[in-house]
């Protein structure tokens, strides 16, 4: 069910329109009451009333994750912080996490492009939508909640963790929808397995995955496991959170980009530049109607490729494919965000801690794990057991304070990780995506 | 009276304990006394080697990550009892031990004990004044 028909498959020429006095209108908003961008701007010789087409966009110049850290916490907000009704977090490279703010109407747009996407992977009013997305910071779990709220669905606000009981009120309520990420779902459909349910007893129809990245193989071993449809989100928490895009159930092919709020780019990552449609490079992101903090070419360091065909679902609206990798380092586990920086960070606070250690990343049936190498230096050595596994308790606990993901910590011999010429290889990742 | 122990980090990966002793053989260095403290992840060997500080020498030369410390040596009567009665002293006296090992000298009639304290002064004083026999380094090495 196309959720909102009006937007939703306006004609592409008054949608371009649309986008073109928004992206106008944000601009001018931006320059007039955010210095950061107004001082970009300036560098870049442009001025908001430059902006005559849409084409006119490779003039601004773009957004990163390092503005944001420069300007943590709300530093790049639009508006005074009285409108703010909401703050959310995510990973930053270092110890900072990224900070974003919402308006009521901000808070209002999203709650409505959530139940876009919903509507779009084919939960309707009166499903029983289980969100066992993380409920706090993380943009996932509230930014789903109001979307199911403003659909017409009753929401099981149950977030992550405590599997067997998720199961049990699965079982109980009647859930008909599963909102989790893809690794998530798996391992609820292997521990039901375990507990001698048969998912034929559960009334999942649905599943709305997202917030990690899944391969087409998972796709159909979720199906399967779960006896659902299983259908692909997209979303940052920088450019809003889930329901940036979306998958549609007619042809589970490719996301949606709500492009009436979200002007998309695909460009060269080395240089840059606009890459012509249907290319694949870097996401860029300019959010058109936000108000607490928009964000000009926002580069998402996700890879990807537009798609304009129209889709059997008939919205207008163009499809981005899976993100097939980063132009960065960024590791997501089990949902989580992590930076190897992030990890660097804590282990250089150590006394005595080299900086050689490596990140491995698996996936032990359906659940990511990560691993920590680090070697053993004679500071940090010692006779005594104890000493050494207080030692791993501690950087594991420093490491859970930081990124909120247990990681096993390894302790190794010395001159054991591979050392690399000019860039260290810091990650390992055996996982089969 | 403080007897010097040295320790070496073990991956838990085959092969390593083996390369220890090569490297120790090698140098014609002879191991006294040994016990290996094992976790799931990884081992600690601690050694007493006839030359500490040319074993220590050798094995970082090798790459090993190795640190010292000081333990205690005691020897007790190769009977049932002997090692209660030096245990039951330690308790007495409210001396905490981290771990131990022990070993059989050659002759057959004693035991050594290899104890690591906390505080081995406090230690040596304690096993001294209850009469029992604390070896030193050459002594262990004689042995």
């Amino acid at each position: 069910m196309i959720w909102n028909q009006e937007y939703e498959t306006m004609p592409r020429e008054d949608l371009e329109k649309l986008q073109l006095r928004r992206l106008q209108d944000l601009t001018t908003r931006m320059y007039a009451r955010v210095a950061p961008y107004r001082v970009k701007m300036d560098a870049a010789g442009v001025k908001p009333g430059d902006i005559q087409s849409l084409a006119d966009i490779k003039k601004l110049p773009f957004t990163t994750k390092n503005d944001l850290r420069d300007n943590y916490p709300f530093g790049l907000f639009t508006v005074p912080m009285e409108q703010v009704v909401r703050v959310h977090a995510s990973s930053g490279t270092t110890g900072k996490p990224t900070v974003v703010g919402y308006t009521k109407r901000d808070i209002s747009t999203w709650a409505e492009l959530m139940a876009r996407a919903l509507s779009c992977g084919g939960v309707r009013p009166g499903d029983m939508v289980h969100n066992a997305y993380g409920y706090g910071l993380f943009t996932g779990g509230l930014g789903a909640h109001y979307g199911a709220e403003n659909l017409g669905a009753t929401v099981i606000p149950i977030s992550g963790g405590n599997t067997k009981r998720q199961i049990l009120i699965m079982q109980d309520f009647g859930s008909t929808v599963l909102l989790a990420t893809p690794s998530y779902a798996l391992n609820l459909a292997d521990t039901m397995a375990d507990m001698g349910i048969d998912p034929a007893t559960i009334k999942l129809r649905v599943g709305i995955f997202g917030a990690e990245p899944w391969s087409e193989n998972m796709r159909e071993e979720v199906e399967k496991k779960l006896g659902l449809k299983a259908i692909d989100i997209y979303g940052l928490s920088e450019v809003m959170g889930p329901g940036v895009s979306m998958e549609c159930i007619e042809a589970q092919n490719g996301m949606h980009i709500f492009e009436d709020h979200f002007l998309p780019e695909i460009i060269d990552p080395d240089t840059g530049e606009p890459l012509p449609f249907g290319e694949t490079g870097e996401l860029v992101f300019t959010t058109l109607t936000k108000e607490a903090f928009p964000l000009l070419r926002y580069r998402t360091k996700d890879i990807t490729r537009l798609n304009a065909e129209p889709c059997i679902c008939g919205r207008n609206f163009v499809r981005m494919d899976k993100v097939t990798g980063r132009t960065d380092d960024m590791l997501i586990i089990r949902g989580v965000n992590v930076f190897p920086s992030q990890v660097e960070h804590v282990l250089m606070g150590i006394e005595g801690v080299e900086p050689h250690y490596q990140i491995i990343v698996s996936r032990e049936g359906s659940l990511d794990t990560m691993e920590v190498q680090v070697e053993v230096s004679d500071a940090l050595f010692s006779d005594e057991v104890k000493n050494l596994e207080k030692l791993t308790r501690r950087i594991q606990a420093e490491i859970k304070d930081l990124i909120g993901s247990t990681c096993k910590i390894t302790l190794v011999e010395p001159k054991t990780i591979q050392r690399s010429e000019g860039k260290a290889k810091r990650v390992i990742d055996n996982r089969k995506i | 009276m403080k007897v010097e122990q040295i320790a070496v980090f073990l991956e838990n990966k085959s092969g390593r304990l083996a390369e220890v002793a090569a490297v120790l053989s090698e140098k014609g260095l002879n191991i006294r006394a040994l016990s290996l403290a094992d976790t799931a992840d990884f081992g600690i060997l601690r050694l007493i080697v006839d030359n500490t500080t040319r074993a220590v020498e050798v094995l970082k030369e090798k790459g090993f990550t190795v640190s010292r410390a000081s333990v205690v040596a005691v020897e007790v009567a190769d009977r049932p009892g002997g090692l209660a009665d030096v245990l039951n002293t330690l308790n007495e006296a409210a001396i905490n031990v981290e771990y131990m090992y022990a070993f059989v000298e050659k002759s057959g009639q004693n035991a050594v004990i290899i104890f690591r304290f906390d505080d081995p002064d406090a230690a040596i004083a304690v096993l001294l004044e209850s009469g029992l026999r604390v070896l030193s380094s050459e002594q262990v090495c004689s042995l």
